[in-house]
């Protein structure tokens, strides 16, 4: 992965804009943000991250490539869509910040132990294994994913969730056993290499 | 007066006759008013009515008449009595529709009508027809001269041309164009607001070329400029130093700008090598003629940063004050000069704030397209050289840092070239004239910068307003000057882009031909536009204390070898600015005079000190204080009926005589309203309401020796959307009188 960034700060030497415009998701609005502000005035989430969208423009116009990709911001965006709403540029902030998101944790990047990276990343992998998502072994996963003392310990705390799920039959313990399939595990893993592909190629990161 | 005949015609209609003893005004009219002949009508502003008044006056040879009915304001397309004078008693708006109602204010609303009756034809037995000006022979000259042969100069040249006038067209340099010329493109004046586009100059040198109409004088400066509107005598100078004279109508001032100088900003790089103002940056432009833009050492340019606001927006009173509005805009121009020749070519826009007036959003978008990065921070030190370096606060990032570029293009402002400062020259002239020798050679060196060369009384300049621009009311009329028959128009006005030039050229242009026309017939300019009347003095009863050729706010007045007043009525508003001021009172209009409100003052009956009923005199400015009274009755707003109220032209022309009159005969108190002065100023006559609070903060004494409160006369500044606030003021200022009590001058008057 680390291969990745070494071949775009090679390929975008100081210009992070171009990188941004050519390889993120909807990259190539950033350059049209006026720095109004109210992006950041909206964000439900203003206060409890680095940056605010605001921010992340104006860093990204300035060149500050490794701040803007470790940033936790694109990270704690709930896909409110109040700041694509209130826009008077017309940005598509959500997206632009998933798009940085998802080019951050390609490049590697990405803020380390942000927690809604940990959960998409589990969410995927389990997706990934079936075709199908798992939500004994998921939930299980998110439990354990700070060792083993504190997955008892968050196991226990659930217990009464996971228990009146079962008397209302909407967890099968069987599940833990690899649980039920997609018809051709293949065939999927087969499309998404294709999908990521065409994508790679499409954002020059073949 | 022998051949004058009155009559006095009252209307009963929209309720008055329900409301009034009409009988009563009648007799009124008749014992006290003393007009010949009164009628009654039901319904005065029909085509009855007014036939009525029309037959009267052609077989009766009725010669002045007074209209007792609704406000002065209205209905003035049915009263409109050409060669009668005419006063008119409002008593719908003015007492109808502001008394409250019920039977217990019968009284009180019945004696406030008589009151306004005997005003009205109090009024009309010292008034005449105004006949015109009576040399109006001499101010027949329609040809407009135009000062200035810049983007302004030239629309302005250009469009009254069109409409038929004779342009005569000075420029001082050897080419039309002005600044305009200097530039490689100009910011798009049409859609898709996208790219920078193509001056026009030359086009607009050639049809000006072009034009019979026009007369283009080149290397030619105005080396006096005598007369008035309609007759104004032009001496234009050469370069060479061959004088011609001629005679225009009016005059448009178009002298342009002078980019601040680069220099004062040592700071941001001023001076140095690579660092340039946006008119140096035009030359670069102009140099490459489309090419890449080079540097002025030949070498390419990979990076330009570009630092508004460069000696602007200034808080520290070093630079300029305030923001000249064009310069993001042409900033964002320059960087698309880069950006359209080479994408690969960094362009920052530091800004501030990024002002981008009119269609300018669309044009900031389209570089942000083509890829012009926005930077919003305050630089704080270039250093120019082969490689520059700008060190700026970023104020969104909150850190301090730099940018290296190749170029640095600061954007300076605008400086006005309006000519003489005319506040630093009075004082100067004052000193010159009591002998002194420094002030006359001090007097000498200011006039070089002289635009016009005025001979008038006041300067030689246009006045100027704030910063050095000759800016005026800029919503009501932003292109007029105090200099009758002389528009500012361009950035020597105000700080403006080339295409916002364009509009004020047009708008000046046409207020231009405004004045030679109503010179022409003898008729008053904006805002009193076809006013017949004109100030008459009678000079045998002058004391020349000259304070009617100082305090005109349009320099309308000169002054004889004998230093009596000499009154130019050409260049004069009608405003009685003069009147108000005149000591002696021999200032006077045929149809607004000291007489014609002070016997209004005299004519009211003011009851004795037991009837307990006081009497309170407004004088409001026709402007907008007694429109703002006349929609308070519109909108049946109640006040106190103890008011009477009389128009005036502006606060200006009030004479103390009126004040001293009113309070002598027993008034209680005297409310003057006139319009807001001051920078942000409302006054019509610009600096009247100003005068009239000079002149009223020294009234306080004079009543404190007459034993009466200083509160028994107010000045209020009263908006014309003021309604519910003037009949407040009037019911708050009434209370307080009732509170001060009734006046002792009573019964002595």
């Amino acid at each position: 992965m680390s291969d990745l960034n070494t071949q775009a700060v090679a390929r975008y030497k100081n210009n992070f804009l171009r990188e941004v415009e050519e390889r993120v998701e909807e990259g190539n609005m950033v350059k049209m943000c006026m720095q109004c502000g109210v992006c950041a005035g909206s964000c439900p989430f203003g206060p409890h991250w680095q940056h605010s969208p605001q921010k992340i423009f104006m860093m990204i116009r300035a060149g500050k490539r490794e701040e803007v990709l470790s940033s936790d911001s694109m990270w704690m965006c709930t896909s409110c869509y109040n700041c694509i709403v209130r826009c008077p540029r017309k940005l598509p902030i959500t997206h632009i910040m998933h798009g940085l998101a998802n080019y951050a944790h390609r490049l590697n990047l990405a803020a380390k132990g942000q927690p809604t990276r940990d959960v998409a990343r589990l969410f995927w992998n389990n997706l990934m294994k079936t075709g199908r998502i798992n939500e004994l072994t998921f939930s299980l996963g998110l439990y354990f994913k700070d060792g083993f003392i504190q997955g008892i310990k968050n196991s226990l705390a659930m217990q009464a969730a996971g228990l009146g799920l079962l008397k209302a039959k909407r967890l099968n313990p069987m599940e833990i056993f690899g649980g039920h399939k997609c018809k051709e595990k293949s065939g999927i893993h087969r499309m998404i290499a294709k999908a990521r592909e065409i994508e790679d190629r499409r954002r020059g990161l073949a | 007066m022998a051949d004058n005949k009155f009559a006095a015609y009252i209307c009963s209609g929209c309720g008055i006759g329900d409301a009034f003893k009409m009988a009563a005004l009648e007799k009124v009219a008749t014992k006290e008013g003393k007009m010949s002949m009164v009628k009654s009508h039901p319904f005065l502003c029909n085509a009855e009515g007014v036939q009525m008044i029309r037959d009267d006056i052609a077989n009766e040879a009725v010669t002045h008449i007074c209209i007792a009915a609704c406000s002065r304001r209205a209905k003035t397309e049915a009263f409109n009595f050409p060669t009668v004078a005419m006063s008119r008693a409002n008593l719908r708006e003015g007492v109808l529709w502001v008394v409250a109602a019920g039977a217990e204010h019968d009284e009180v609303r019945q004696e406030m009508a008589e009151d306004y009756i005997r005003m009205g034809c109090a009024e009309i037995k010292k008034m005449n027809l105004p006949k015109g000006n009576a040399n109006r022979d001499q101010t027949r000259n329609k040809s407009i001269l135009v000062v200035g042969g810049g983007m302004t100069g030239m629309t302005a040249a250009l469009a009254a041309a069109e409409a038929g006038y004779e342009i005569v067209l000075v420029e001082k340099t050897d080419a039309l164009g002005g600044f305009a010329a200097r530039l490689w493109k100009r910011v798009p004046f049409s859609g898709p607001y996208a790219a920078p586009q193509a001056t026009g100059v030359a086009e607009m040198a050639a049809s000006i070329g072009a034009n019979a109409r026009i007369k283009v004088h080149l290397n030619t400066t105005v080396a006096e400029t005598g007369g008035a509107p309609g007759r104004f005598k032009i001496k234009l100078a050469t370069e060479s130093g061959s004088v011609s004279e001629l005679t225009v109508g009016a005059i448009v001032q178009a002298s342009g700008f002078t980019p601040y100088d680069i220099g004062k900003l040592p700071e941001l790089g001023g001076g140095q090598a690579n660092v340039v103002d946006q008119a140096g940056l035009e030359a670069l432009a102009k140099a490459a003629n489309g090419g890449a833009i080079k540097r002025a050492d030949g070498k390419d340019i990979k990076s330009v940063v570009f630092v508004q606001c460069a000696g602007q927006r200034d808080e520290t009173g070093t630079h300029l004050p305030y923001c000249s509005g064009h310069c993001c805009a042409t900033s964002i121009k320059q960087a698309m000069y880069f950006k359209d020749a080479n994408p690969e070519v960094d362009t920052v826009v530091m800004y501030d704030d990024l002002r981008v007036p009119g269609m300018g959003e669309d044009f900031y978008r389209s570089a942000q397209q083509k890829g012009v990065i926005f930077t919003k921070g305050k630089a704080s030190k270039v250093t120019g050289g082969d490689s520059c370096k700008v060190e700026f606060a970023d104020l969104i990032l909150d850190e301090q840092t730099s940018i290296d570029a190749d170029l640095v293009v600061l954007a300076t402002g605008q400086v006005a070239n309006a000519g003489v400062n005319l506040d630093a020259w009075t004082e100067v002239n004052t000193l010159a004239e009591g002998g002194d020798e420094g002030a006359k050679q001090k007097r000498t060196e200011m006039k070089t910068i002289s635009i016009l060369n005025l001979d008038y009384r006041q300067g030689p300049d246009v006045p100027q307003f704030k910063h050095g621009f000759a800016d005026s009311h800029f919503i009501c009329f932003p292109y007029e000057t105090r200099r009758t028959g002389i528009y500012a128009a361009g950035p020597m006005r105000r700080p403006m882009d080339m295409l916002q030039a364009t509009e004020d050229a047009t708008g000046a242009a046409m207020k231009a031909i405004q004045a030679v026309e109503n010179a022409a017939a003898g008729r008053a300019a904006h805002p009193r536009a076809g006013d017949l009347s004109y100030p008459i003095a009678r000079l045998e009863g002058c004391t020349q204390c000259k304070r009617c050729t100082v305090e005109c706010p349009f320099g309308a007045i000169d002054e004889d070898e004998k230093r009596f007043p000499v009154f130019n009525e050409e260049r004069c508003r009608r405003c009685g600015t003069c009147m108000g001021a005149c000591p002696v009172r021999v200032i006077s209009f045929e149809n607004y005079s000291c007489d014609t409100v002070g016997m209004q003052v005299k004519a009211v009956n003011v009851p004795d000190e037991d009837e307990e009923k006081p009497r309170i005199l407004i004088l409001a400015c026709e402007n907008d204080a007694y429109p703002a009274l006349d929609m308070a009755g519109v909108q049946r707003l109640t006040y106190s009926a103890y008011v009477r109220a009389i128009p005036v032209r502006c606060l200006g022309s009030v004479n103390t005589i009126w004040i001293t009159d009113a309070l002598n005969q027993g008034f209680d108190g005297v409310m003057m309203m006139g319009c807001k002065k001051g920078d942000d100023y409302q006054c019509h006559f610009v600096k009247g309401s100003e005068m009239a609070y000079y002149r009223m903060s020294k009234i306080g004494d004079t009543l404190t020796q007459l034993g009466l409160e200083p509160e028994r006369v107010v000045t209020e500044e009263v908006a014309i959307t003021d309604n519910a606030r003037v009949a407040k003021l009037i019911n708050d200022y009434a209370a307080q009188i009732n509170d001060i009590g009734l006046s002792p001058m009573k019964g002595f008057g």
